[in-house]
């Protein structure tokens, strides 16, 4: 029963791992535009534009 | 000239009114540094190319910064510099560049924060309670196999710890909900939601404390996570409409270029407009304000204002009402009112005090807890009294009290509803037509009359050329001519014309007449009757059916043309299948009787109302209703606003006033009419499978009920009850999808390519 002090805790941060990445990942926007996130994995790099307008960018 | 109205986006189309640079920094914001971001939205964009197509043209501009097209709103922002090495920069080569690579453009409301803001909260919240139920199952599991004595009772601590915030952050949503429906002394779903939650968490609490051996953790939460989820896909649907909509072209105008007293001119928005005002109105402009005409003579479209289909001559001194299209002379005209006071704020009025009827419907979901909840609670109270009575335990009373609110506690209920309605806006979206709100198409399924709008609606506001009289290459010599007019018969003209056109050079417009050019045989005029051929008889044309167009040489009639409003693609099939369903139509129009007549006939209606005024509309509407009919009332224009806001449910194309868009409950972006049967029939599937949910989930509490008052419930009962009972509901809603499975592609840019431009 002893190593339920270690097991808990760990499956408990681990749980809280994934739980914060999604929370990051909503927060930068990641969910704005799925349509279009699925097809920029086709496009070419050289023809892709930079900069992100949008970005935190909303009043 | 005389005849015709003209479709709206035809009109941008045709004008390439891309908006003013003054207009466009009106609606683009400051991002610092010197820097301002716009939002405009391109509704046509559908893949990976176009998105590169259009960032690419942007970004080769030398005054934008970065631009960013999202697809899923269909949407461009754009961040450009005010200024590059000391010269203004020029916003409106933005919307060149977009053109250029054949995507339309316009203008968009900014991005609605709030309900973004919701999004994501609802998103995390979903994030939160999943992570927690799953942790808290875990430890369930461990328990349910056999965990006791001191591990169980720490498993137990470990899950009220993990439920605790959960509840209280994910949970927050459903009771704000139920405390504000019980504030105003009524229930809700959220009512018997919140109830069951919060008991089983204290009671699970005590439990823990006094080493029991069932605590309800892990179905409180995992409650949450379910009905989360439901709320959350409810959400983005509607947003996903709204964005949708709101994408389309605003048709009113933003500002105006008002001329100062001392002859300059300065662009101001329409809100500042004061009454005195001098502004200038070019051709293809829109009117801003109720206004008098100071200078200038010109024919006004008033289709999308009143539903009078014919274009209508004014000069000096006339009235021109806001909304109203300029069609071929430039004017001067003086406010008479403020934007504020404008006929739009009149309708605006008549919509307010129109809507009583929408804002009285209960939603199905409501209706049932209304019975449910009273029934349940009663239920686990009689329960609580019999077990403690008889039994005398009335700790164990309460723990069985609450085994008995868990298990009815409206989960799959409260699925029932949103998933089936999640499913059919999401059919609708595919074939292009948007819903608001899940009530829509409650309120859809109940109607047994359909009342049509004539123009814009049942006509597609655009004339087409039926006939023409004529010797000779006249047709030729007719279409040369037009092809220089922006008036809706000239585009109707060429278009319509099998001959090649004769080129002509110098052609003049003569606003309220038509056209004029001299060519070496003579003089050529194009118009009314009474500008071609000088005699005074445009009287007699006035109440005709037909739009017509006259072609002289020297004042002697060569050709006579004649034009019809085109009907709407599947107008007519759209009108039998309803009639098929039992569905009776009307057709309720500001438009002239002998116009109307003709339309109804050709349609096979059977009542027509004509020239009705915007008051008109919403009475006729008022008394169908009165009748005990449900009504669905399809509309575009502003005269159909207030109409739109007092029927039952309603309708409206994409091309419609936004005033109209934002009255109708649904709005459709493809130019068939079909799209009104369509969209009657999933509401009407999705009616059917809302209330085999219903029998579902009752049927679940029936069987589950009986075992939980006898005082058999375990937590691992009621999980693997309440599991499968929500899967069940969710296959039954997931079932509206089978039948409709037309081999389709998205039917938004579907509707957008087959628009004319």
């Amino acid at each position: 029963m002893n190593m339920l002090i270690y097991l808990i805790p760990i499956a408990l941060f681990m749980g809280g791992m994934g739980l914060c990445a999604f929370l990051w990942s909503l927060k930068s926007g990641q969910y704005d535009d799925l349509e279009g996130a699925a097809w920029r994995v086709l496009a070419d790099d050289e023809a892709a534009t930079s900069g992100r307008p949008g970005d935190g960018g909303q009043p | 000239m005389t005849c015709c109205t003209m479709d709206v986006d035809s009109t941008l189309a045709l004008g390439g009114q891309a908006p003013s640079a003054e207009e466009i920094a009106l609606s683009s914001h400051a991002v610092g540094d010197g820097l301002r971001q716009i939002d405009l939205s391109v509704p046509d964009v559908h893949c990976g190319g176009c998105i590169t197509a259009i960032e690419a043209s942007l970004a080769r501009l030398p005054f934008v910064q970065g631009a960013r097209v999202n697809l899923t709103a269909r949407r461009v922002s754009c961040v450009y510099a005010e200024s590059v090495d000391g010269r203004i920069s020029d916003p409106t080569a933005i919307f060149e560049a977009i053109a250029k690579t054949g995507y339309r453009a316009h203008l968009s409301v900014a991005a609605p924060l709030q309900s973004d803001r919701l999004r994501n909260q609802l998103l995390l919240a979903v994030g939160v309670s999943g992570f927690a139920a799953a942790n808290i199952m875990l430890l369930s599991v461990s328990i349910w196999s056999g965990a006791d004595a001191a591990t169980r009772d720490m498993f137990h601590w470990i899950s009220a710890m993990i439920a605790a915030p959960a509840l209280v952050y994910a949970g927050r949503f459903f009771f704000a909900s139920a405390w504000s429906a019980l504030k105003r002394g009524r229930t809700n779903m959220d009512v018997p939601i919140s109830l069951a939650v919060t008991l089983s968490y204290a009671v699970s609490l005590w439990e823990t404390m006094h080493h029991g051996e069932h605590a309800w953790f892990d179905a409180s939460v995992s409650l949450l996570f379910f009905l989360l989820i439901g709320r959350t896909l409810d959400h983005v649907m509607r947003e996903k409409a709204r964005e949708a909509i709101n994408g389309l072209a605003r048709i009113t105008p933003r500002g105006a270029l008002v001329l100062s007293p001392d002859g300059t001119t300065r662009y101001v928005p329409v809100e500042e407009i004061a009454i005195g005002d001098r502004i200038a109105v070019a051709a293809g402009e829109r009117i801003p304000v109720d206004a008098t005409i100071a200078t200038g003579a010109s024919e006004v479209d008033l289709s999308i204002v009143t539903g009078e289909s014919s274009p209508v001559s004014v000069t000096e001194g006339d009235t021109v009402s806001s909304g109203a299209m300029n069609l071929t002379g430039s004017l001067v005209i003086r406010a008479t009112k403020t934007a504020k006071n404008s006929l739009l704020a009149e309708i605006i009025a008549l919509m307010e005090a129109a809507e009583g009827g929408r804002a009285r419907y209960r939603r199905i979901a409501d209706r049932a807890a209304a019975l449910y909840s009273p029934v349940v609670h009663l239920l686990a109270l009689v329960t609580f009294l019999a077990w403690g009575i008889f039994g005398g335990d009335w700790k164990q009373a309460m723990l069985i009290a609450v085994a008995v609110l868990i298990i009815t506690c409206p989960c799959a209920l409260g699925l029932a509803v949103p998933v089936v309605q999640v499913v059919a806006a999401g059919e609708l979206f595919r074939k292009g037509i948007m819903v608001k709100d899940g009530s829509a198409l409650e309120r859809l399924a109940e109607i047994d009359t359909v009342a049509f709008d004539k123009t814009g609606t049942l006509t597609i506001g655009r004339p087409r050329l039926v006939e023409a009289t004529q010797e000779g290459n006249a047709v030729a010599i007719a279409a040369g001519m037009a092809a220089h007019s922006r008036h809706p018969l000239s585009v109707a003209l060429v278009r319509g014309a099998a001959v090649a056109p004769r080129r002509f050079d110098a052609v003049t417009e003569v606003p309220g007449g038509g056209l004029e050019v001299s060519a070496e045989e003579g003089l050529y005029r194009l118009g009314s009757a009474a500008f071609a051929c000088g005699g005074d008889l445009s009287a007699d044309t006035r109440d005709a059916a037909y739009s017509e167009a006259i072609l002289s040489r020297n004042g002697q009639q060569l050709a006579r043309f004649r034009f019809e409003d085109m009907l709407r693609p599947g107008a007519a099939d759209a009108v039998a299948q309803l009639a098929a369903s039992g569905v009776e139509s009307v057709m309720l129009s500001g438009d002239r009787k002998a116009v109307v007549d003709r339309t109804a006939a050709g349609l096979g209606i059977r009542h027509a109302f004509a020239a009705l005024t915007p008051k008109g509309k919403v009475e006729a509407c008022a008394n169908l209703g009165a009748g005990g009919h449900r009504v669905l009332m399809v509309g575009d224009g502003i005269n159909d606003a207030p109409a739109l806001a007092a029927a039952h449910v309603s309708m409206a194309p994409a091309s419609a006033s936004d005033i109209g868009r934002q009255a109708a409950d649904l709005v459709f972006f493809h130019d068939r009419l079909d799209a009104v049967p369509q969209a009657l029939r999933v509401a009407r599937r999705a009616g059917r499978l809302i209330r085999q949910n219903f029998v579902l989930a009752i049927g679940y509490n029936i069987l589950a009920v009986p075992v939980a008052i006898a005082g058999y419930a375990t937590p691992l009962i009621a999980a693997v009850a309440m599991s499968t009972s929500s899967i069940i509901v969710v296959l039954n809603a997931l079932r509206l999808n089978t039948p409709g499975k037309a081999p389709g592609r998205p039917a938004v840019p579907m509707a957008m390519e087959a628009r004319p431009s």
